[in-house]
């Protein structure tokens, strides 16, 4: 039997509870965002433009603050405890650990440096063996572990902004638009080894991605968002069978063929998910 | 020749003076891209309170020397508690408009205490009888510059390149937003370069007193002269600030030592620095040493 709820497929770690995030005490960017992810498996969320999927990911993390939003009401319970509005250095202590959207690799240190910022908060002697770790996952790190982070090309500054989260030994890693800018084949390593690290060392993953395709690949349970709400959930299967999903996000049209844009805005103001 | 290697020598002595003042500057800069005008007025806090550890406590001056090195890391500290912590965030101008209220704050305060004006000199505790050595002579606290710029270029050396806190300094200065993605507190980066700062400010105007003397004023402009060096060496860079300083200081006596004779009043001694200045942004606008904006192209 299919899953059909995020707890059949284990125990929840992170809960996200009807949450409204407001930007600069004025814009309101989430209405009541609710999900859960489950652990030990990857959850994609999904959707367009402009739907608060980054800003979610950013209330988990808590970097919103820097950004001047807050959660106004709501909660974020992670293992139980409610870390919504707690400050980025302290969740990431708790072992979340997002991968900002745009890489946002330090472009004046060289890979290795960046990777040991990674582990800046840790006090255990252990940093030796997960670099050589990173290394063995994206081995194209090693060759470049001397350069600057700056002069890298986009796939080698995604798997090192990946690294330098790893190395905070996170227990739930987020991940903003691992595809963005990326060519084709570049994603399906990227995501390929996302899989591996997940099914290897057991770190939960929640990755946003506007590319459905790639993330339905590799994710166990998916949510898709819109304008602000969740719009839809379900297990992999389940998203990948479902018609709207098929036509908006996987571009494959109900009778084959691809529809003109102009039918599918159309056909969009008609009728959404919700 | 011998007059060419006094004057070499000499310049390198009072470029290690620059030197020394430049480096909490650039620590700033690097980790945060403020400006710090209050520069000069934490160099005079840190050598007045030697002075008064040591003339009106008595105390050992080796301790009061390490007593206001420590005193004026606090400040620094506090400062950076107290004035900038809320600004975190918000534009960079603010932030250096805000040093420059902070100098004249603490001008203020200085001018209030007995140090306000007047000229005062630390209990001699070096040799006065300068080393000769093949015709050329050093004085003992121009060595001690020499000596404290070398421990701190050796310090921050290894600090920068290979510990992890350094190289979190680095990475803040380089992303505020990715460096507390992984964790690392911004907050206490700035804490720390502003208390460091401190410490190296101390330090320099500890050894501009025993070179010549403290003056409230002549201190302060020590603030301002470490400019031409910090633009030279590059903003953001440590070995840079210590290049661009000694240069500048070498230039500097030897401009007066054989162009002065060639102009009538003098003074040669102090434009020379800023045409080199200009000849070398002209070719490297980021300093001899300073980081290039990367862009990919």
């Amino acid at each position: 039997m299919q899953p059909t709820h995020p707890e059949d497929l284990g125990p929840i770690l992170l809960e996200v509870n009807n949450i409204e995030v407001v930007y600069k005490d004025i814009i309101q960017v989430l209405r009541g965002v609710s999900l859960k992810v489950p652990e030990g498996h990857i959850t994609a969320l999904l959707g367009p433009n402009g739907a608060g999927k980054t800003t979610t990911l950013r209330a988990i993390s808590g970097l919103l603050v820097p950004e001047d939003g807050e959660v106004v009401s709501g909660s974020i319970l992670y293992r139980g405890e409610n870390i919504a509005n707690k400050p980025p250095e302290a969740i990431v202590l708790k072992g979340i650990v997002q991968v900002p959207e745009g890489r946002r690799v330090f472009k004046h240190l060289t890979v290795e440096e960046n990777l040991r910022v990674g582990a800046a908060t840790r006090r255990d002697r252990e940093v030796r063996q997960d670099l050589e770790r990173i290394y063995h996952y994206f081995p194209k790190l090693a060759m470049l572990k001397n350069r600057l982070a700056g002069y890298c090309s986009g796939g080698e500054q995604q798997m090192l902004a990946i690294g330098r989260a790893l190395l905070a030994r996170p227990r739930l890693l987020l991940l903003d638009e691992p595809s963005l800018g990326l060519a084709p084949l570049l994603v399906r390593e990227i995501f390929d080894i996302v899989a591996q690290i997940n099914a290897e060392e057991g770190v939960s993953v929640l990755v946003v991605e506007q590319n459905a395709r790639v993330a339905l690949s590799v994710a166990h349970y998916g949510y898709i968002m819109e304008s602000g709400r969740i719009a839809l959930e379900g297990s992999r299967a389940y998203l990948e069978e479902n018609p709207d999903v098929k036509e908006f996000y996987l571009g494959v049209a109900k009778s084959g063929g691809r529809k003109s844009f102009k039918d599918v805005k159309s056909y969009r103001r008609r009728k959404r998910f919700m | 020749m011998s007059d060419f290697f006094q004057f070499l020598i000499s310049g390198i002595a009072v470029g290690s003076i620059y030197a020394l003042a430049a480096l909490g500057f650039v620590l700033i800069y690097k980790s945060s891209r403020v400006i710090n005008f209050a520069h000069g007025q934490l160099i005079a806090i840190g050598a007045f309170i030697a002075y008064a550890l040591a003339a009106w406590l008595k105390l050992p001056i080796a301790l009061a020397l390490l007593a206001a090195v420590l005193a004026t890391g606090l400040l620094g500290f506090v400062v950076e508690r107290v004035f900038l912590k809320r600004l975190v965030g918000q534009p960079i101008i603010s932030v250096i408009m805000v040093t420059i209220g902070l100098a004249s704050v603490l001008d203020g305060l200085m001018y209030l205490t007995p140090f306000g004006s007047g000229n005062f000199s630390y209990p001699a505790f070096l040799p006065q009888e300068p080393l000769r050595l093949a015709g050329i002579t050093v004085s003992y606290p121009q060595l001690l510059a020499v000596g404290f710029t070398a421990l701190f270029l050796l310090l921050f050396g290894w600090f920068f390149q290979r510990s992890t806190l350094g190289i979190s300094m680095r990475a803040v200065a380089d992303d505020q937003m990715a460096s507390m993605s992984v964790g690392v507190s911004v907050e206490k980066v700035f804490a720390l370069a502003w208390a460091v700062a401190g410490v190296t400010a101390a330090s320099a105007g500890m050894v501009v007193g025993t070179v010549s003397g403290l003056n409230q004023d002549s201190l302060i402009a020590i603030g301002l002269a470490v400019f031409p060096a910090v633009i030279l060496g590059g903003l953001d860079s440590i070995p840079g600030a210590v290049v661009g300083g000694i240069t500048i200081g070498v230039l500097q006596n030897l401009a007066a030592g054989y162009l002065n004779r060639f102009v009538p009043g003098g003074g040669t001694e102090l434009v020379i620095p800023f045409v080199v200045l200009l000849v070398v942004l002209w070719f490297r606008p980021h300093g001899l040493f300073g980081t290039e904006e990367i862009e990919r192209v």
